[in-house]
């Protein structure tokens, strides 16, 4: 939860004092130069660099508490000084997952060391947070995981395998979510714990993605030792803790986190793209391609426009948490009208490049292989439209084989029972 | 509004062909309907000072019963009238008689044959010594039949002007036309010769900024009646498929069915999000007006239609007769998607503004 210092400055007053420190203390970035989706070591050094430079001048965590190392301001603060910050080459790598998902997870679930020591140095720029959430062998059903962590005197012993965890190789802790309680039903055996990455046991692997990107990494666990402090919440209390982290994540890939700082782009794409297609290829005066102009036009608005009543009706609680997966819903739709528009307008040019260099190739074509990649990340679409029938609508909710059976009744794929207990 | 105008009364007016709501419409300028544009000193006012927003919010009521009325076309003509206020002319005697609701008016800006062009008028208004004869037909002109005035867009030869024309000046011939929504109605304009004097003027000559603001407005009120009117469906269908039984459970335990439903809630909020934030550079007077009323229509024109369609689907065939009340809903808003622009216009419009 966002708590507001009651003494905060107007939004007014911080905004024209980030408008002046920011022209002051941050570089504005060449054309062309942000966007990748591969960062290396550098740009990880970068961003932590970046974030301390915010913390020090007094503009990092502008939404967290005070105690824990922020600033306790409004999201009306955040987003002004994101609007301020457009432009400004800002530690965007460290939105999602550090703060926008693991630190307000830490923060809604965390104990009090836990909170002041991770947040705080995710603020100062010297920690970056990851997620060991999804494993190898499930897809949209978490709950059913069977990475394993066994009592070991005081502490936890963890075996298993995670994958999808962005960024995890830049990344200092986990919030990795294990099975501890084999006899109690799915959801009600499962802890969260803050593991550090590069504990001894911990093996870890780059994804490759098919458009080249290498942003994702998969984790093997042989016997990782965690101290009975790296519990998050209740020991079988993890589902609790998950949950909010899913809702963390829906509205930071929905676009609508507070915790976020500096303008992200929706799913990689700024509308600006479509007209530079259309300029390339030299379509710009055709009626037909102006048309899929003002449509991309009006549907980024949209998003934005939804983005904004949403967040607000869940804030006043006029909707349920649970309506964040409109955002999401609606930011992979505009995601993908957008690739396809664009596919559209580029023509060949799309997918023959130049002698020398891919051209539109890159943007247009390979953006095109990944188009589903907008549905798929964080939790796919299909999940998000069981959210939104059965939280937001009251519809009837869908059978599963699995409910209230001890987990190690419940029937698993191929593969999985190799793992199993 | 359930209450002074049910769905079964839309009927009985649609077989008057939309007619017949005069009596009604004084009691609606009584509540307010026609005085959220007026500023106080005319006989307006809005209690929250935020008269786009809160008209905004009635054409949602009204999109939510499909009601007859003068709603759009008195708001439309009140908006110019308004903003003409500040070039000179004074229609003070006419904005109180609008919101009194003794009056209404329309705004005759299409021509037979012609897109949405609304600053480019083929009508002629040629300049005589006391005034300018009209010459020219207007058509898709909104309760043609029943207006008092028109608000006439023509074209002077030394740019765009518009005129507060009496429906029953002499030169003027209406026809009545045929119109997909049973309860609004639509005619042609014929005018021959019709004589207007210099206090007719609205607005200066050759300025668009009093077009413009009509058309904004228009755009903003089609919108929101839209979404009035997608609320009820909704939770229509919704109220169905909870109730209707298939091979011994209900529709809306089908997954199939379950995801449909998520999509068409989802694009809802976006048509309320979208036509809120037009609302709000509107009633702001933002530089981005037109852009915020071009998203919203070219958006919610559109995605209104998908999703009315798909919920005469889930309901079967009785959402194909004519004794459910869907096909009520489903004019309007086809014709509010067709009309003040289309969705195809908006979306060139928001090409020429971004890619200047």
């Amino acid at each position: 939860m966002v708590t507001e210092n009651p003494a905060a400055e107007s939004v007014e007053s911080f905004r024209l004092r980030a408008r002046a420190w920011l022209a002051e203390n941050m570089r504005r970035p060449v054309e062309g130069e942000s966007g990748r989706k591969t960062a290396e070591e550098e740009d990880w050094r970068r961003a932590r660099e970046l974030q301390r430079r915010l913390y020090e001048g007094g503009f990092a965590g502008i939404c967290f508490p005070r105690e824990y190392g922020g600033l306790g301001l409004s999201p009306a603060h955040q987003r002004a000084f994101t609007e301020e910050a457009d432009g400004y080459e800002m530690p965007l790598l460290l939105n999602i997952p550090t703060f926008a998902i693991c630190a307000a997870t830490i923060l809604d679930m965390g104990g009090e060391d836990q909170k002041r020591e991770r947040i705080g140095a995710a603020i100062r720029g010297e920690e970056v947070l990851c997620q060991f959430l999804s494993e190898p062998g499930g897809g949209s059903d978490l709950a059913g995981l069977i990475t394993r962590a066994d009592r070991d005197g005081d502490g936890w012993v963890v075996n298993g395998a995670k994958t999808w965890s962005t960024w995890a190789y830049a990344a200092d802790w986990a919030l990795c979510l294990a099975r501890t309680d084999w006899d109690a039903p799915k959801h009600r055996g499962l802890t969260m714990f803050l593991m550090p990455t590069k504990a001894p046991g911990v093996t870890m692997r780059r994804v490759r993605m098919v458009d080249g990107s290498d942003e994702f990494c998969e984790e093997f666990f042989d016997n990782v030792v965690l101290p009975a402090s790296a519990v998050v919440g209740e020991v079988n209390g993890g589902w609790t803790v998950a949950s909010r982290q899913l809702v963390h994540e829906k509205t930071a890939v929905g676009g609508g986190s507070p915790y976020v700082s500096g303008r992200l782009r929706h799913g990689g794409l700024r509308w600006e793209d479509l007209p530079e297609v259309a300029r390339v290829t030299g379509r710009v005066d055709d009626p037909a391609v102006r048309e899929e102009i003002g449509e991309w036009v009006a549907m980024s608005h949209v998003r934005d426009q939804l983005i904004e009543r949403v967040s607000r009706s869940i804030g006043d609680g006029v909707l349920p948490p649970a309506a964040t997966a409109f955002m999401r819903l609606f930011s992979a739709e505009a995601s993908q009208a957008a690739n396809d528009a664009m596919l559209r307008i580029a023509g060949p040019a799309a997918v023959v490049g130049g002698v020398d260099e891919p051209g539109l190739g890159r943007l247009v074509g390979v953006r095109q292989l990944m188009r589903q990649e907008s549905s798929l990340g964080g939790g796919s679409t299909e999940i998000s439209r069981n959210i939104i029938s059965e939280r937001v609508l009251g519809m009837p909710r869908e059978y599963a084989a699995d409910r209230d059976v001890p987990f190690r009744e419940v029937r698993r794929g191929r593969g999985a029972d190799e793992r199993r207990a | 509004m359930d209450k002074e105008f049910p769905l079964a009364r839309v009927r009985e007016t649609a077989a008057t062909g939309g007619r017949g709501f005069r009596g009604w419409w004084a009691r609606a300028a009584e509540l307010g309907w026609t005085a959220l544009l007026a500023p106080e000193e005319l006989g307006g006012g809005s209690v929250s000072g935020e008269g786009v927003r809160d008209l905004a919010l009635l054409a949602e009521t009204l999109g939510e019963s499909v009601a007859p009325g003068a709603l759009l076309a008195t708001n439309i003509v009140l908006a110019g009238l308004v903003a003409a206020q500040a070039d000179g002319g004074d229609h003070a005697a006419v904005i109180r008689e609008l919101v009194g609701g003794a009056s209404i008016a329309t705004w005759a800006v299409y021509e037979p044959g012609r897109p949405w062009e609304p600053l480019e008028p083929g009508l002629a208004a040629t300049p005589v010594a006391d005034g300018h004869r009209l010459n020219g037909v207007k058509d898709r002109v909104e309760l043609a039949g029943e207006a008092d005035l028109f608000l006439v867009t023509a074209d002077t030869g030394e740019g765009v002007a518009q005129f507060l024309v009496p429906a029953d000046a002499g030169g003027i011939t209406v026809r009545p036309q045929w119109s997909l929504d049973l309860a609004r109605p639509f005619g042609e304009v014929r005018f021959d010769d019709v004589l207007v004097r210099p206090r007719a003027l609205v607005g200066a000559v050759g300025s668009g900024a009093v077009v413009a603001r009509q058309a904004r407005i228009a755009g903003v009120l089609q919108c929101a009646e839209i979404c009035g009117g997608l609320d009820r469906v909704f939770e229509m269908t919704t109220r169905w498929a909870a109730d209707r039984h298939s091979f011994g459970r209900p529709l809306d335990s089908y997954q199939a069915l379950k995801h449909r439903f998520a999509d068409m809630r989802t694009w809802l909020e976006a048509c309320h999000a979208t036509t809120q934030a037009a609302a709000a550079a509107v009633q702001e007077h933002s530089p981005d007006a037109d852009l915020a009323v071009s998203v919203a229509k070219s958006f919610v024109g559109d995605r209104s239609l998908r999703i009315l369609q798909d919920c005469v689907q889930l309901h079967g065939g009785i959402g194909v007769t004519w004794e459910h009340d869907l096909h009520l809903y489903l004019r309007r808003a086809t014709v509010d998607r067709a009309l003040y622009g289309t969705p195809e216009d908006h979306r060139r419009r928001l090409a020429d503004l971004t890619l200047s």
